[in-house]
């Protein structure tokens, strides 16, 4: 597979999506990074210059708001060229607890999480010329994989994420766009700070490495690190009378 | 939290902010009022010097992004959490190397500038702060300063080696060295004694890159027996880049092994290993940083942990002082895995409190066995104190305040610059009240 040349990338301030555009820019790929401080955005696409990208430039756009997911993929299109690669990166970890006693809480995880991912996806989509080739890369969770007391809000969206990308991978399936769930374990990135950390977690990096893999391999769903596809498979198998009493 | 030793562990307010403005609020605001704070890189330095116990510690390890890099002339701004493991991944294969590099690539750009650490090539190169052009400096105030030689001049030469005391470095900007290969032509020779170490290393002028190791058990004649390694960089080649470490985590060996029946064995069979003595062309990898390969390697030292007792003595008694070194190491029978002996230039980055001074510097690790190592480590200090030489503020943890005065007689120009809302526990140790 030759390089991309155009990568959009939502959310490019969040730990994955830096450890993989590092590797995307080595090999001299063009970037084009939103989120939601500019300031960070630029510090990021500096980097990447450094790293070997030709250009990266930054647009700042409220990823989770619904409202302007049209406008602003027309935009971010149009300001890059069409992309052969996009990654979806932001996400918000939110709070279980909170989610539950309030409903506009839950509403955002929902928004963050799941609707605006999918409407940007759509968007993205929209008229694109048949025959150019894309992978697009989504960043899902094994959360999603089965609905857990401790975060089935969260897990949810991500839930739905994986079976509305499912259903457009399908969509797609005759055409050159490649569509990629990426599901993450526990990642050592500021969005789980606030979980004690344990050998079980891995670094951005190695998932960065590991989405570069998947789109080289056009694979459908990947879990990083690859021993999550093990748990998970346990764990989604688990018969309900042992699931109900799992403390997880 | 533990520093690289591994002699204390202590509950630390540890925040790795992932951008700059995360971490200049932190520096702002983080701990309790009056608390003293301390920013921390990769935790490559052995003793203290990295540690803020029951205080707020930020680690600068997300803060590892490249600001600019120029590849025409050789110079590279980037966040004080880059890692020469990663700025070297991406400067290796553009025909780039560091100017100066200590013993391991897991060390940050921050704390090689806060420990004004030094290299193989000390005596043409002098200390990594002499290739450092420029700073960022965030003050707890919230000011936000560029510091170089000539601007805010003072307060750059008390950050050069400054331990971190005079504020959050959030960026650094230096010079680079070009490279033709990533390979270096090395010669490795046998030394018998002291003096042989000396003279040889009077004969390797010409190289850049010189360092001996010492078999630290050897006594009588024996003394200082080891190898000397000499390096200059090669003109031809590829420009690869280092693999990740080959063995990802060391077991921690208990105590039980590490005696000087076990240590002597090693020490024979590294001096006497196949191609231990002869020239070729190597990788700058295991030339720079053999111990790289062992990810987490000071786990080897077991539970307790380890000392290292790193000096420099100056000329012209070095060989002298060095001769008692090695005798009163041998004689206890404590010694280690390696002992480094190598000669020091002039330093020549203005650091207030840079360790580097003309003279033979001497590194040795002690697996920590309690009041006796400590005992060992008091008596190595005095030799070093009576000879007019220096610790290592990165390595040690032992020093008294006495011996620190003594080796430092400008510390108070660090007091004086020290931002007054960080400390660390090497700071309060060896300044106690006086500070």
């Amino acid at each position: 597979m030759s390089a991309p040349s155009r990568i959009l990338v939502l959310g490019a301030s969040s730990a994955m999506a830096q450890a993989y555009a590092r590797r995307r820019a080595a090999t001299g790929a063009a970037f084009l990074l939103v989120g939601l401080n500019a300031a960070r955005l630029a510090a990021v696409a500096a980097d990447l210059r450094a790293c070997g990208a030709p250009s990266a430039e930054v647009a700042t756009a409220d990823l989770a708001d619904p409202a302007g997911i049209g406008a602003h993929a027309a935009a971010f299109r149009a300001r890059l060229g069409e992309p052969d690669e996009i990654l979806i990166a932001y996400g918000e970890l939110g709070d279980q607890a909170e989610s539950e006693r309030d409903l506009d809480a839950a509403r955002r995880a929902f928004d963050v999480n799941f609707t605006s991912v999918a409407l940007w996806t759509l968007a993205l989509l929209k008229d694109r010329p048949p025959q150019a080739p894309l992978a697009l890369v989504v960043i899902g969770s094994v959360a999603g994989d089965r609905g857990r007391a401790s975060n089935f809000v969260y897990g949810a969206a991500k839930g739905g994420l994986d079976r509305f990308l499912e259903g457009l991978a399908q969509a797609y399936a005759a055409t050159p766009v490649h569509i990629v769930t990426v599901k993450p374990g526990f990642v050592d990135s500021p969005m789980t700070d606030a979980i004690a950390k344990g050998p079980l977690f891995a670094s951005p990096d190695a998932v960065g490495a590991d989405i570069v893999r998947a789109v080289e391999k056009r694979r459908r769903v990947v879990y990083t690190p690859w021993f999550w596809w093990v748990i998970m498979t346990i764990i989604r198998h688990l018969p309900w009378f042992v699931f109900k009493r799992l403390k997880i | 939290m533990s520093a690289w030793g591994r002699l204390s562990r202590a509950p630390h307010e540890v925040t790795r902010p992932p951008f700059l403005d995360d971490a200049a609020a932190l520096i702002r605001t983080s701990g309790a009022p009056g608390t003293s704070r301390l920013v921390r890189g990769l935790g490559r330095s052995y003793g203290d010097v990295c540690l803020n116990a029951g205080g707020p510690l930020v680690v600068t390890d997300r803060l590892d992004r490249f600001q600019s890099l120029d590849l025409a002339a050789g110079r590279v701004r980037a966040e004080a959490g880059m890692s020469l493991d990663r700025l070297l991944r991406v400067i290796v294969p553009r025909g780039w190397f560091v100017p100066v590099t200590p013993g391991t690539k897991f060390v940050t750009l921050g704390g090689a500038v806060a420990n004004d650490v030094h290299g193989k090539n000390h005596e043409t190169a002098g200390s990594f702060g002499a290739h450092v052009d420029k700073l960022g400096l965030v003050r707890s105030t919230g000011e936000s300063l560029t510091l170089s030689r000539d601007e805010n001049a003072e307060l750059f030469a008390a950050t050069i080696g400054g331990l971190g005391l005079t504020g959050f470095i959030a960026w650094v900007e230096m010079t680079l060295v070009p490279i033709a290969a990533a390979r270096l032509h090395t010669e490795s020779l046998a030394i018998r004694d002291v003096d042989d170490f000396f003279r040889i290393a009077e004969d390797s002028r010409g190289w850049p890159f010189t360092v001996a190791w010492v078999d630290c058990l050897a006594k009588g004649r024996d003394l200082g027996r080891g190898l000397f390694m000499r390096g200059r960089w090669a003109e031809t080649g590829d420009l690869d880049v280092h693999r990740p470490p080959r063995l990802g985590f060391a077991p921690e060996l208990p105590g039980v092994l590490l005696n000087s029946l076990s240590m002597r064995a090693f020490n024979a069979l590294y001096r006497k290993r196949p191609f231990a003595v002869g020239a070729c062309t190597q990788h700058y990898d295991p030339f720079f940083y053999p111990l790289d390969a062992l990810a987490n390697w000071n786990r080897l030292y077991g539970k307790r942990g380890f000392y290292q007792h790193q000096c420099v003595v100056p000329f012209p008694a070095a060989r002298d002082t060095v001769v008692r070194l090695l005798e009163t190491t041998a004689a206890q029978g404590q010694g280690s895995f390696l002992a480094v002996l190598k000669l020091l230039g002039e330093s020549r980055s203005g650091g207030v409190l840079s360790f580097p001074m003309p003279g033979a510097t001497l590194a040795l690790d002690f697996p920590n066995k309690g009041e006796s190592t400590r005992r060992l480590l008091a008596t190595l200090s005095e030799i070093v104190l009576a000879a007019g030489g220096r610790l290592y503020p990165a390595k040690d943890a032992v020093m008294t305040p006495e011996m620190f005065r003594a080796g430092y007689p400008d510390w108070r120009r660090l007091e004086a610059w020290r931002d007054p809302a960080f400390g660390s526990d090497f700071w309060r140790r060896v300044t106690g009240d006086a500070a």
